[in-house]
C-alpha cells in the first residue's frame, strides 16, 4: 500500500510545464451563457438532462396509466403507447443519465478532484453541451411533426423501425437518427476532454492511486463511451442511408403488406451487432461513474476509507474492458449463430465476479464505520439494495439458457430498471444532496430530503421487483394490452393496477425535489464551508463555493489518497489530501490554509 | 431507541419483504408443457444461490448500520486492505458463478442440438399474424423466396420446386402438434423481427427476414396454449395471436388430413379467379399474404 502511505512533503516533485492561463470572461454572456468554466457547463448539462428528464417521467406515467387501466384513456392507443416506450427508455438512458454522469458530474468534479483549473480544452467544452443542446432539440421536434416520434423501442430494430406498420417511420426515426448523431459528437467533445484532463492535468502529487473513486469511474466510463459510440453512430449513420437513399445496410428482402420493397441482401442482425456493442458498455458508462459516486458518499458519510481502493480501482477497469466482450448477451434469442451463446454466457458471468466484489467493498467500508444517516447515505444504502437486486437478475438473464424463457418479458424490464435505472438514479440524488453545498453554498432541505428519499427507495422497489415475477409468469414487454391470454391471471392486472399507482406516487416524489432545488437555492440553510468534512480536493478549494479556476493562486499539492478518514493519531477524523504530513499533527480546521491555495480565486 | 435503528430496520425489511414475496407470490411461471424442464431446474437453482447472497450481503449492510452509527467522538477503524477476506470473497463468488454457468452451458448444448428424428415444421411471421407450414407426403418442405411471395403463394415458395408442392399451409388458423414427438421449428419472416413463443414451451427464438432460424422441443403435455409474438414488430405487436394445439397421434392425424396442400391452394386459387376474379382480388388474400388485412389498431 506505498501509495496510500502518507507521503511526506520532499517526495512531491516541482511542477514541469507552467500553467496555461485560462480563458477569462469579458461578460455576462460569456461567462454564463457561452461559457469555458466546466462548472458553468456542468450546470447547463444538468439542467437541460433533468429537464428533458422530466419529459421521459411524464412519458413514464403515460404508458402506466395505459398498462395500469387499459381501455380507460381514449387519448392513448397504441402507436401513442409505443413512442412513449421508445422515447422514455432513449432520454432515460443517453439523454438524462449519460449526459448527467459524465456532462453534468464528469465536468464539475473531475477538474475539481484532481486539482486541475479547468478541463485542458474549455472551448471544445463548451461546444460540447451546446452540440448537445442541438441533439435534445431535434429529439423533442421529433414530437411535433407528422406521425410524431419514432415507436420503434429504444433499440430501433430494423427493419421495423423505418417500415410503415411503427408509429414514427416518416419523420420521427429520421430525427431520433440524426439526434443520435449529434449527442455522440457533442459527447466526443466532451469526452476527450474528461480523459485528458484525468491524465494530463492531475495537480503535482495526484498519482493515479490517489484519485477519488468518482474520478476514476467517471474516466473509465468515458472511455468506454469513446469507444463505444462510434459503433451507434456508424449504425445510425447506415440506417438513415437505409431510410432515406433506399440503401440496404440492414434491410433484406421484404413483403410488407403484401407489397414487395426494393430492399435486399442485408441484414438486420448486424445492426443488433452495432447497437449492443455500443449498447452493452452504455450499461457501464451509466454504472461505473455511479459505483465511483457512491464509493465516496459511502466513505464520506461512514467517516471511513473505502475498503479496497486498489481492488475497487481494478474493479472498475476490469469491468470496463469485460464490458466490450459480452454485447450479445442482449441477442441470445436474435436469431444469430446459438453457438455464439457459449461463449457470450461465459464472459457475461465473469463479469459478475469483479462487479460482486465492488459490492463487498461497500459493505465491508460499512463495517467498524462511524456511520452518519446523512441524505447522501441513505440513498448510497438504497443504491446497495437495488444494485444488489438488479445485479443478482442479470445473472438470469447472462446465463443464456435461462434467459431464453424470460427474455423480452417484464423480467428484462424489471432487470434493467433496477440496475441501470433505479440504482444509478439513487446516487445521482445522493451526489447531488452530496454537492449541492459547494455547487451552492447552501444546503438542501432535509425535511423534503427525507421525504423523498424513503417514497422514491421503497416506491421504485414495490414497483419493480414485483414486476419480475410477472415476466417470469411470461407476461411480455412492449405490450400495448394484454387482452384475453389464457395463461394470465386477473391478478395480474390487479398488480399492474398497483404498480401504476404507485409509479404516480414515486412521480410526485421527484416534483418535491425538484421543488427542493429550486427553493434551497434562495432559502436553504448556508452551508458552512465542507459541511461533510470529506478529505477529497474538492472541498479544499479557497473560495467557497469555488469560483472560476477553480483554486487560489496556487494549485494544490496532494499529499495522500483521498480516504483518510479515522487515520489513528491524527487530531481530527479526517485529513484533506492537500494537508503534508507535518501540517497533520497540527489542527487543521482550517485545512485549505495549511496548503499553498489560501490566496483569493483568480476569477 | 439506538441511532440507526430506524434505516437498519427499513433495510431488514426490504430483504425479507423480498423472500417472503418470492416465496409467497401468486404470480410464478406457467405449467411446463414441454421437455425444458432443466431451464426450470437452472432457474431454480440461480434463484437460490443468488438468493443467499442477497440476504447475506443485504442482512451485512443492516447490521452495519445498526452497530456502527454515528457516535461522537468514536474513530472507525482503520484497514485499507485485508487480502485474505478479499481472495476469499472473490473464491467464493467465482464458486457461485461456476456453479450457476456449468448446469447452464450444458442445457444450452441441449438446447442448440436438434434431435435426428426431430420433425420439421415452419412457423412464418408477417405484420400481424402467423402460418405454419408441414411437409407434405415427401417429409420435406419446399424452398422458398421472398420475392415470389403474392396472393396466390402467400408463403413465397419457389414454384418449380417439385418438393413445395405437397406442403401443408395453415394461414389464420391453429397450429396442431403430435404429443411427445420433438420438432424442430424452422422460423421465418416475411417483414420484420417477430418472435414465436409459447411460454409453457418455455423456448423461442426470433424471426429474421433473409434468414430462417429455429428451435426445438418436444410437447409434453395434451392442451391448448396461447402463442404470442416477443419480439416488437410494430403497432399491432401486441395483437399478433395464435394458438397452438397439442393432442393425441390420432386427434393430430384426423386434423391433418383436413388441412390443404400448396397444390390444393392453387387449384382452387385459380378456380375462384376464373370464376370471380374482381372479388377474389379484394378477398382472396384475408387469411394470406396480409395484403387485405389492415392495421389492427390505427383509428381506433
Amino acid at each position: 500500500m506505498a501509495d496510500i502511505v502518507p507521503t511526506a512533503a520532499e517526495d512531491i516533485p516541482s511542477a514541469e510545464v507552467a500553467e496555461v492561463d485560462l480563458y477569462h470572461a469579458k461578460s455576462w454572456w460569456t461567462k454564463y451563457v457561452f461559457s469555458q468554466d466546466a462548472k458553468v457547463i456542468a450546470v447547463q448539462y444538468s439542467c437541460t438532462a433533468i429537464a428533458i428528464g422530466l419529459v421521459a417521467l411524464v412519458l413514464s406515467w403515460l404508458m402506466r396509466l395505459q398498462l395500469g387501466f387499459p381501455e380507460s384513456f381514449s387519448f392513448i392507443d397504441a402507436s401513442d403507447y409505443y413512442q412513449f416506450i421508445t422515447m422514455h427508455g432513449m432520454i432515460m438512458v443517453i439523454y438524462l443519465l449519460t449526459a448527467l454522469f459524465l456532462g453534468g458530474f464528469g465536468n464539475y468534479l473531475i477538474p475539481l478532484m484532481v486539482g486541475a483549473r479547468d478541463m485542458v480544452f474549455p472551448y471544445v467544452n463548451m461546444l460540447s453541451f451546446w452540440v448537445y443542446l442541438l441533439a435534445v432539440v431535434v429529439l423533442v421536434a421529433s414530437f411535433f411533426v407528422p406521425g410524431g416520434p419514432t415507436g420503434a423501442g429504444w433499440t430501433l430494430y430494423p427493419p421495423q423501425a423505418i417500415l410503415s406498420g411503427t408509429p414514427g417511420s416518416e419523420y420521427g426515426i429520421i430525427l431520433m437518427l440524426v439526434s443520435l448523431a449529434l449527442f455522440i459528437i457533442g459527447f466526443t467533445m466532451g469526452g476527450l476532454n474528461y480523459v485528458v484532463t484525468v491524465l494530463q492535468a492531475r495537480t503535482r502529487g495526484m498519482t493515479l492511486m490517489r484519485m477519488p473513486l468518482t474520478v476514476w469511474g467517471i474516466f473509465v466510463a468515458t472511455i468506454l463511451a469513446l469507444l463505444a459510440f462510434p459503433a451507434l453512430f456508424v449504425g445510425a449513420v447506415m440506417m438513415l442511408f437505409d431510410r432515406i437513399l433506399g440503401s440496404s445496410f440492414f434491410m433484406p428482402a421484404i413483403v410488407v403488406m403484401g407489397e414487395q420493397l426494393s430492399y435486399s441482401g442485408g441484414s438486420p442482425i448486424l445492426f443488433q451487432h452495432l447497437f449492443w456493442f455500443f449498447g452493452h458498455p452504455e450499461v457501464y458508462i451509466v454504472a461505473l461513474p455511479a459505483f465511483g459516486i457512491v464509493s465516496d458518499l459511502l466513505s464520506v458519510h461512514a467517516r471511513r476509507h473505502i475498503f479496497g481502493y486498489r481492488m475497487m480501482v481494478w474493479a472498475i477497469v476490469i469491468i470496463g474492458a469485460l464490458s466490450f466482450v459480452v454485447w450479445a448477451h442482449h441477442m441470445y434469442v436474435s436469431g444469430m449463430n446459438p453457438w455464439f451463446g457459449f461463449f457470450f454466457a461465459t464472459t457475461t458471468l465473469i463479469i459478475a465476479v469483479p462487479t460482486a466484489l465492488k459490492v463487498y467493498n461497500w459493505t465491508l467500508t460499512l463495517w467498524r464505520a462511524n456511520i452518519q444517516l446523512t441524505l447522501p447515505m441513505l440513498f448510497a444504502l438504497a443504491f446497495i439494495v437495488t444494485f444488489v437486486n438488479g445485479g443478482i437478475t442479470g445473472l438470469f438473464l447472462g446465463n443464456v439458457v435461462v434467459d431464453v424463457p424470460l427474455s423480452d418479458t417484464m423480467f428484462v424490464v424489471a432487470h434493467f430498471h433496477m440496475v441501470m435505472g433505479v440504482a444509478p438514479l439513487l446516487v445521482i440524488f445522493g451526489a447531488i444532496y452530496h454537492w449541492y453545498p459547494l455547487m451552492t453554498g447552501r444546503m438542501l432541505d432535509e425535511k423534503m430530503g427525507k421525504f423523498h428519499f424513503w417514497v422514491t427507495f421503497i416506491g421504485t422497489y414495490t414497483i419493480f421487483l414485483p414486476l419480475h415475477y410477472l415476466g417470469i409468469l411470461g407476461v411480455p414487454r412492449r405490450y400495448f394490452e394484454m387482452g384475453d391470454t389464457s395463461f394470465i391471471p386477473d391478478s395480474a392486472q390487479d398488480l399492474n393496477a398497483f404498480i401504476t399507482v404507485a409509479a404516480l406516487i414515486v412521480g410526485f416524489a421527484q416534483l418535491v425535489f425538484l421543488y427542493n432545488l429550486f427553493r434551497s437555492l434562495r432559502h436553504g440553510k448556508i452551508s458552512e464551508r465542507n459541511p461533510w468534512k470529506a478529505a477529497s480536493l474538492e472541498w479544499q478549494t479557497a473560495a467557497y463555493p469555488p469560483g472560476h479556476g477553480n483554486f487560489g493562486e496556487h494549485l494544490p499539492v496532494v499529499y495522500r489518497w483521498a480516504y483518510d478518514y479515522g487515520v489513528p493519531g491524527a487530531p481530527d477524523d479526517f485529513i484533506p489530501q492537500n494537508v503534508p504530513n507535518n501540517a497533520v499533527a497540527e489542527s487543521h480546521a482550517e485545512a485549505p490554509s495549511a496548503a499553498d491555495d489560501a490566496e483569493a480565486p483568480r476569477t | 431507541m439506538k441511532k440507526g435503528f430506524g434505516v437498519a430496520f427499513m433495510l431488514f425489511l426490504v430483504t425479507a419483504g423480498t423472500v417472503l414475496f418470492h416465496v409467497f407470490s401468486p404470480w410464478w411461471w406457467t405449467p411446463l408443457a414441454s421437455n425444458w424442464g432443466y431451464i426450470d431446474d437452472t432457474i431454480i437453482l440461480t434463484f437460490w444461490i443468488t438468493g443467499v447472497v442477497f440476504v447475506a450481503v443485504l442482512g451485512f449492510t443492516a447490521y452495519c448500520v445498526l452497530r456502527f452509527s454515528y457516535q461522537e467522538g468514536r474513530r472507525s477503524e482503520y484497514k485499507p486492505e485485508n487480502k485474505k477476506v478479499e481472495w476469499w470473497l472473490t473464491g467464493l463468488t467465482s464458486l457461485g458463478v461456476v456453479g450457476m454457468l456449468t448446469p447452464g452451458l450444458f442445457v444450452w448444448n441441449e438446447f442448440v442440438s436438434v434431435p435426428k428424428d426431430a420433425a420439421v415444421i415452419e412457423v412464418m411471421g408477417q405484420q400481424w399474424q402467423w402460418s405454419y407450414r408441414l411437409p407434405g407426403k415427401d417429409g420435406v418442405l419446399g424452398t422458398t423466396d421472398v420475392r415470389q411471395v403474392n396472393d396466390k403463394n402467400p408463403f413465397g415458395i419457389n414454384m418449380k420446386d417439385p418438393k413445395g408442392r405437397d406442403d401443408v399451409l395453415i394461414s389464420g388458423e391453429d397450429l396442431h402438434l403430435p404429443l411427445d414427438k420433438p420438432v424442430k421449428v424452422l422460423l421465418r419472416s416475411l417483414d420484420v423481427l417477430h418472435d414465436f413463443y409459447v411460454p409453457q414451451f418455455r423456448a423461442k427464438m426470433d424471426m429474421v427476414p433473409g434468414v430462417v432460424t429455429y428451435f426445438w422441443f418436444t410437447p409434453t403435455r395434451t392442451g391448448t396454449f396461447d402463442a404470442l409474438c416477443f419480439e416488437l414488430c410494430g403497432v399491432g405487436h401486441y395483437a399478433m395471436r395464435s394458438k397452438v394445439v397439442v393432442e393425441k397421434e390420432g386427434a393430430y392425424q384426423a386434423w391433418l388430413k383436413k388441412q390443404q396442400t400448396f397444390a390444393q391452394s392453387l387449384r382452387a386459387a385459380e378456380k375462384q379467379s376464373g370464376a370471380e376474379s374482381k372479388v377474389a382480388s379484394a378477398q382472396g388474400s384475408g387469411n394470406a399474404a396480409g395484403g387485405g388485412s389492415p392495421p389492427l389498431v390505427t383509428g381506433r
